[in-house]
């Protein structure tokens, strides 16, 4: 071993070398840290940024500028059966809009929640590995279409080619072009990829003890599934309903494209509906000018749509929180 | 070394052991160790290496030490001296605070949330607590190699050169200097030198170690803290590195924590035995393993518990 | 005494029949999803290669349809290389291809440093406390908001800057730039920097919860261990985490590209909706940007349109031809995304199969 000769005696460093002393360095760290603060903190100038919006342009004016909610009483507008702010005989009452988005969203719900529920029950007991690894990324894809292209898809495919021929043919229901039915179908397919990834999540942290308790006394896979395992993950999966019909409620293009523009207070999903995200995206076609009642009524409906989303999804993360604190 | 009350606690613990305790297996241990002793000097005198019981010069001084995680207080009250140029082992069952302490050394405790100290530590008389230290230069001048072997996931070059790099050396030239000496001094350069732009992670553990102690030499430190470098190792590997740490005490003070006894008999100087956080006996190798003055350090050297 | 009677199931059978039938129809949604978006495809993809059939015309104007014979399909080469037309035959979509481009290009240079940053600092910095959570439940309900809403901010704060500016008092800021200068309209009124802005705002907790999990997935004993050779907590993040957490970041960052560039509703509000028949900073193939390189300082700030865009305004056209026209553009939006998304699988499994810490 002739290691330790080839190499170069060591001098003594003195020790006052371990004394801090102003650096470029050690003023980069400081600058450097600041900046990631400033970073980080911009998520809540968006919130802030968001409240303050809604709260001068809905709530309470600033700087001579009257609010919608000051122009239009609150009353009216949870009340008031019409929506026209387009007409002359100006009506602000934002029901026929919450009905076109709760038929949407209800229908989106009634087939996408079950499906995605049943896809990810499928994925996380029935399904084999290798077949999990094709359909993930499928329904990834599935997830990642744009909403402006299911809005075509129901215009140009779901009502003509499906609602048409079943309901107007064979049923004698008239369908609408624009009709709910059709924005409620897609709304129920971009949901499910949302459901199911969830929803698995949520079923396979249960433990495998209690399936394998189920399956020692006797059960089948399917006594197991939803006798044992669903029930166990049971406010999992309501968090993932809950975030899904947020993201339902939300929908714009295909909801737009699909449904179209008419507001209407009715239960009928064959006809054309608008709700609140088709109101938004209605009033900015015509470019409505700043300052008209018509533009300040963007902030009052936005207002109520962010409520309401922002509602259930604190909703939804406190029950997931709560499913967290069993399992972890 | 401990202090009285320190004494008091420990001794009560320990003499239910030694009335169970079978008087031969114990001489047959306590043989087994000196003869250990008696290869290593043998060895020693093979290589020329200065006798440590000459070493005067303090590297490192540690006084009533005690250390805090939270609530939980993990050392109490230590004070130590680590001779320059000589390998101090530190042993104990798990969880007495040799680690803990060995971390103390450099600061590497600060990362961990709620740890807090008092006392003091000196690094050739200088408090390396005080508040006008800059941690980044002491790290520097006490280097650290962990148990499990951490290799950054690139190349073997830059691995090495990632201390002088970040110290500010950007010459090219400065840092394959750098880099083929350090690999020298860690006895892998013959085995990477045609590779080393070869990623790091490919190397094997016993290699990987090599190159982390490597990379440890590489910032020029005058300390270097082992944290259990071998034991993650096979017989082979741990031999080498055994090998290295006898030829870098020439240059380098070597502290090293370890779990195997005959390890710490085999390669250092003075050996430290820590039990639920009191540094309960220090001295010579040969000493503590022979002759231990306290209970406590018998029955653990002869295996009575940890 | 009595023995329990031997264990015996009758329905044993059925339960077993039940069963089964359970596991068809879970399955059976499993590909519903997959099945719809086959559907969709094929449908699009048959539209986008074909025009509707020639209604009837009456005799003596046999040009109509033998023209229609002799016309390529409306995903063909000159839908690349067209601005939109009143003549559905001849409507392309360049300018929303690049309008599309200089979005994703903006969107990237601002998200990822901010988002990153962020990541860098909630993970790396912050110390678990009442910031840190806010920072995180205020990130998790901000990725719910709905896109229309923050349309309605991106037009408040970016197109109208809070009305910071009143009609009259609109102007040019005239930056000097070394040795040219860029005009910044204030506020930015309909331009590409607004939609850009909203969008950013739109992806950030997205692109940020992403790296988040990258930096976490980082061993700590690589940082450690650099912390061991005397390096900074910077110099460590820089030079050993974010290097061992870039897959990871970058399939976070392409992903919520890929969201960004198929998003409609936020830049329905910022405008972009009128006819605009130019590409930005009139860039419109590679050549030009060298011809004309003030154009890249000029672009953020011309009107612009987008793919997602162009496809509703297609939408809405009464003419049915349009509906084939939109049907390439989504063609074309679908292809970009599936490569985007591939990419991002990629760049996963290839991250998966080396790292072995």
């Amino acid at each position: 071993m002739s290691v330790a000769q080839t190499t170069p005696p060591l001098t003594l460093k003195p020790a006052s070398g371990l004394i801090k002393k102003f650096s470029l360095t050690r003023a980069k760290e400081g600058v450097i840290k600041g900046l990631l603060f400033v970073c980080a903190s911009l998520s809540l100038v968006t919130t802030l940024m968001i409240v303050w919006m809604f709260l001068t342009e809905a709530v309470f004016g600033i700087g001579g500028n009257t609010a919608f909610f000051q122009e239009v009483s609150l009353l009216d507008f949870l009340t008031d059966t019409q929506w026209s702010p387009q007409f002359s005989e100006k009506h602000f009452g934002i029901l026929p809009l919450l009905c076109g988005t709760v038929v949407i969203a209800g229908i989106g719900g009634l087939i996408g929640l079950p499906i995605g529920l049943a896809a990810a029950i499928y994925l996380s007991e029935y399904a084999k590995p290798k077949l999990r690894r094709i359909i993930k990324p499928l329904l990834e894809i599935l997830a990642g279409v744009p909403s402006v292209v299911y809005g075509y898809f129901a215009l140009v495919f779901i009502t003509p080619y499906v609602l048409r021929p079943i309901f107007q043919s064979l049923l004698g229901i008239d369908v609408d072009v624009f009709n709910a039915m059709s924005a409620g179908i897609v709304v129920g397919v971009m949901i499910i990829p949302t459901v199911c990834s969830l929803s698995e999540d949520a079923l396979r942290s249960v433990p495998g003890g209690l399936r394998e308790a189920g399956y020692a006394l006797g059960s089948t896979n399917f006594d197991v599934s939803l006798k044992v395992v669903v029930p166990a993950a049971f406010s999992g999966i309501v968090a993932s309903f809950l975030l899904a019909i947020s993201r339902a409620i939300g929908e714009t293009m295909a909801v737009c494209i699909g449904a179209g523009l008419m507001p209407r207070l009715s239960l009928n999903p064959f006809r054309s509906m608008q709700t609140m995200t088709a109101y938004m995206v209605n009033a900015s076609l015509g470019d409505t000018p700043a300052g008209t009642i018509e533009y300040k009524s963007l902030y009052g409906v936005g207002f109520m749509l962010f409520l309401i989303t922002l509602g259930m999804n604190i909703l939804a993360q406190r029950v997931m929180k709560r499913f967290r604190e069993v399992y972890e | 070394m401990t202090s009285s009350m320190t004494m008091d606690r420990t001794t009560d613990a320990a003499t239910g052991f030694l009335g169970t305790r079978p008087e031969g297996s114990r001489m047959t241990i306590m043989q087994s160790f000196s003869d250990l002793m008696h290869q290593r000097q043998e060895r020693e005198t093979h290589k020329r290496t200065r006798p440590v019981e000459t070493e005067v010069v303090a590297k490192l001084d540690v006084r009533n030490l005690n250390f805090f995680y939270g609530e939980k207080q993990a050392l109490f009250d230590v004070s130590m001296t680590i001779a320059e140029r000589s390998v101090t082992a530190f042993i104990g069952p798990s969880g007495c605070g040799k680690s803990t302490f060995l971390r103390a050394l450099n600061r590497m405790n600060d990362i961990i949330e709620g740890a807090r100290h008092n006392g003091t530590v000196l690094l050739e008389g200088q408090e390396i607590y005080a508040p006008d230290v800059d941690v980044v230069a002491l790290r520097k001048r006490v280097g650290m190699v962990f148990q499990k072997s951490t290799p950054f996931p690139k190349s073997i070059f830059d691995n090495v050169a990632y201390g002088p790099k970040i110290a500010g050396q950007r010459n090219r030239k400065a840092l394959s200097e750098i880099v083929e000496q350090s690999l020298k001094r860690a006895a892998l350069w013959d085995e990477v030198k045609d590779r080393l732009q070869d990623s790091a992670l490919a190397l094997s553990g016993g290699q990987q170690q090599r190159l982390c102690i490597a990379r440890a030499l590489a910032t020029n430190p005058d300390v270097l803290l082992m944290d259990e470098p071998a034991s993650a190792l096979d017989p082979a590997s741990t031999a080498r590195i055994e090998d290295l740490i006898f030829e870098l005490k020439q240059n380098y003070t070597i502290v090293i924590v370890t779990h195997n006894m005959q390890q710490a008999a085999r390669i250092s100087d003075r050996t430290a035995f820590f039990f639920q956080g009191y540094l309960i006996e220090v001295d010579a190798t040969q000493k503590l393993f022979t002759t231990p003055t306290k209970k406590q350090t018998e029955d653990y050297i002869t295996g009575k518990f940890g | 005494m009595s023995v329990p009677p031997k264990l015996q199931e009758p329905h044993l059978a059925r339960r077993h029949r039940i069963g089964k039938a359970f596991e068809w129809l879970c399955c059976g949604s499993t590909w519903f999803g997959i099945v719809v978006l086959g559907v969709l495809l094929l449908s699009v993809g048959w539209k986008a290669m074909t025009w509707p059939a020639p209604k009837a015309k009456p005799a003596g104007s046999p040009t109509a349809s033998t023209e229609a014979q002799q016309l390529s399909p409306p995903l063909s080469k000159k839908f690349f290389t067209n601005y939109h037309s009143r003549n559905p035959r001849e409507a392309g979509l360049l300018s929303a291809l690049w309008g599309s481009l200089w979005l994703t290009v903006l969107v990237a240079l601002f998200s990822v440093p901010i988002g990153v940053g962020s990541a860098v600092y909630l993970e790396e910095y912050s110390i678990e406390g009442r910031l840190k959570r806010l920072i995180q439940l205020n990130l998790s309900n901000l990725a719910g908001v709905p896109s229309i809403v923050y349309a309605l901010l991106g037009m408040t704060a970016f197109v109208k800057m809070f009305g910071l500016f009143h009609k009259d008092e609109e102007k040019t800021l005239v930056v000097n730039l070394l040795f040219t200068t860029v005009d910044v309209p204030l506020p930015f009124d309909r331009t590409l920097i607004s939609g850009a802005l909203t969008l950013t705002l739109l992806v950030l907790p997205t692109v940020i919860v992403a790296s988040q999990e990258a930096l976490r997935a980082v061993p700590s004993s690589i940082r450690i261990a650099s912390y061991a050779l005397g390096a900074t907590q910077w110099q460590t993040i820089r030079h050993q985490v974010i290097p061992a957490a870039m897959p990871g970041i970058m399939t976070g960052v392409i992903l919520a590209l890929s969201r960004a560039i198929g998003e409609a509703a936020p830049l329905m509000l910022i405008g972009a909706l009128t006819y605009v028949a130019y590409t930005p900073g009139d860039i419109s193939n590679v050549s030009d940007i060298f011809k004309n390189p003030q154009g890249l300082l000029d672009a953020p700030f011309d009107k612009f349109t987008a793919i997602p865009l162009q496809i509703y305004q297609w939408i809405n056209q009464p003419k049915a031809e349009y509906s084939h026209v939109a049907a390439a553009g989504i063609v074309v939006l679908l292809t970009i995304l599936l490569l985007m998304n591939t990419a991002a699988i990629l760049i996963r499994h290839r991250f998966q199969k080396q790292t072995r810490w």
